[in-house]
């Protein structure tokens, strides 16, 4: 299957190995992403926050330029996704606010025709490809990994109907198909405060220092996301947790395509893995073993 | 006199939220207040926001803290046994709070979200360093000095891009806003 790729501006940055890892995955499972060309900022939570018809027309932009490509639109970033994904939602919905976006964009010669589908790449996996498909494409079992899978708030909520909204499974299923092990994890849709780590890092800490305790205690080797917003909070500032509430943690914290990526036979570098801060590494004895 | 300029600001907002007619049917349950993760750390919990707006008091809630707090985890949102859309109100809110330059005292958020939309617009695309650092000059620029480290860790690690990506229709992409500004002031009469 073919998809339009909005990377967004954090896999641009902070979150490239998201970006490095998705594609190898992609590509391993002959799926292809095409890159939609002069994408913008989604505006993320700022815009929604300060302008409605705004925010709905930046965002929009990118809806309106995917469009012309004929597949459905592809992001990662979780937050990119909510806003893309609630942006087709209200303009689906309400027409006024349609005719105001659209005589926007009209300055551009853009228009938006409400064709698209705006999805998550985890989603993309799991039920276009499908975890059969790729568990036969796997060449590295993950047994003997302990995986706390951390979705975070914006993928499953609010109502998109993709999976459950209080236990996620998508991302839990597949990596115990490939070996895996799941700890038990009830904080895996708790927020992770996002851009509160810097307006009220106060507050954020406290967030992740909870989501890093309930992984931790459980068990977990490793935890997975699927946002780079999240990955940063959790990874980043896990030494500035430790310091403030005298906690001995050391769990990477991989985006799933990374993990995903290995059992896939990918090596680490083209997977991103050496840009972690909290170093990864599979086990020995894991390392090489075929299906 | 203000409540009633601010009703009808606020309502406004919330016709154009899909299923915000729902605020109606709030039963005071509280479950969006036990379900928020920061709730601890608010002034006003979420059930009494509604409350507020029932008692006729829009300007306690917008002068109050937890309106920022709020990370839109949706987790209220996909609780609430009666449909109220919370997270898209409290959004409404921020925009109507902003709009009427109602400001709590210690006021991160409008900083950051100011320094954000400045980049966005001129680049088209966010740009970290240049965010973090026109937020902190902005609110606490000594606070830049203890950033370093992670700063340096990332760079290391290839993480942070020294210069902005921009978008190649910067000049279009104005035009657009532009319009956009013009559109955000029409407003749709609606009967009472």
């Amino acid at each position: 299957m073919e998809y339009t790729y909005y990377p967004g501006c954090s896999l641009e940055a902070s979150g490239k190995s998201y970006d490095e890892s998705l594609r190898f995955v992609f590509r391993t499972l002959g799926q292809k992403l095409v890159d939609l060309e002069d994408w913008n900022c989604c505006g993320a939570t700022y815009y929604m926050s300060t302008k409605d018809t705004t925010s709905l027309v930046i965002s929009a932009r990118n809806l309106a330029l995917a469009e012309k490509y004929g597949h459905d639109i592809v992001a990662p970033c979780s937050s990119c996704y909510t806003i893309l994904y609630k942006t087709n939602h209200i303009l689906k919905n309400n027409l006024i606010m349609k005719a105001k976006v659209d005589q926007a964009l009209k300055k551009d010669n853009l228009q938006y025709n409400l064709h698209l589908k705006v999805r998550h790449p985890l989603e993309v996996l799991v039920n276009d490809v499908g975890i059969d498909s790729i568990v036969s494409k796997a060449k590295v079992s993950l047994s003997g990994v302990k995986i706390a899978e951390y979705y975070g708030c914006q993928i499953v909520r609010p109502d998109r109907g993709l999976d459950d909204k209080e236990n996620p499974q998508m991302m839990d299923l597949l990596f115990a198909a490939l070996g895996a092990e799941n700890i038990d994890f009830p904080m895996k849709v708790r927020c992770c405060g996002g851009m509160l780590m810097t307006t009220y890092p106060d507050v954020a800490l406290e967030l992740n220092k909870k989501i890093l305790e309930s992984a931790y205690a459980n068990g977990a080797d490793l935890v997975l996301t699927t946002c780079p917003l999240c990955q940063v909070n959790l990874e980043a500032y896990q030494n500035k947790i430790n310091k403030k509430y005298k906690t001995d943690f050391h769990l990477p914290v991989l985006f799933f395509t990374q993990a995903l990526g290995l059992a896939l036979g990918g090596k680490p570098k083209e997977l991103g893995i050496q840009r972690c801060i909290i170093p990864f590494q599979l086990k020995e004895n894991v390392q090489g073993e075929a299906r | 006199m203000k409540e009633d300029k601010l009703r009808t600001e606020f309502l406004r907002q919330v016709a154009n939220i899909p299923g915000g007619e729902s605020i109606k049917k709030c039963i005071q349950c509280g479950c969006c207040t036990g379900s928020c993760p920061v709730s601890y750390t608010m002034d006003i919990t979420p059930r009494e926001i509604i409350a507020l707006f029932r008692a006729k008091d829009i300007e306690s809630i917008l002068s109050s803290r937890t309106i920022w707090i709020c990370a839109s985890c949706y987790a209220c949102t996909v609780r609430c046994p009666q449909g109220v859309q919370v997270t898209d109100i409290l959004y409404a809110l921020k925009r109507l709070a902003l709009e009427q330059k109602i400001f709590p005292k210690r006021f991160p958020v409008y900083s950051l979200s100011k320094s954000f939309i400045f980049l966005a617009n001129r680049y088209g695309r966010s740009y970290e360093p240049g965010l973090i650092i026109a937020y902190f000059l902005r609110t606490n620029p000594f606070k830049l000095m203890g950033l370093i480290p992670l700063f340096l860790k990332l760079f290391f690690k290839g993480r942070i891009r020294l210069l902005p990506n921009r978008i190649k229709g910067t000049k279009a992409f104005s035009q657009i806003l532009q319009e956009a500004e013009i559109m955000e002031m029409i407003v749709p009469i609606r009967e009472a």
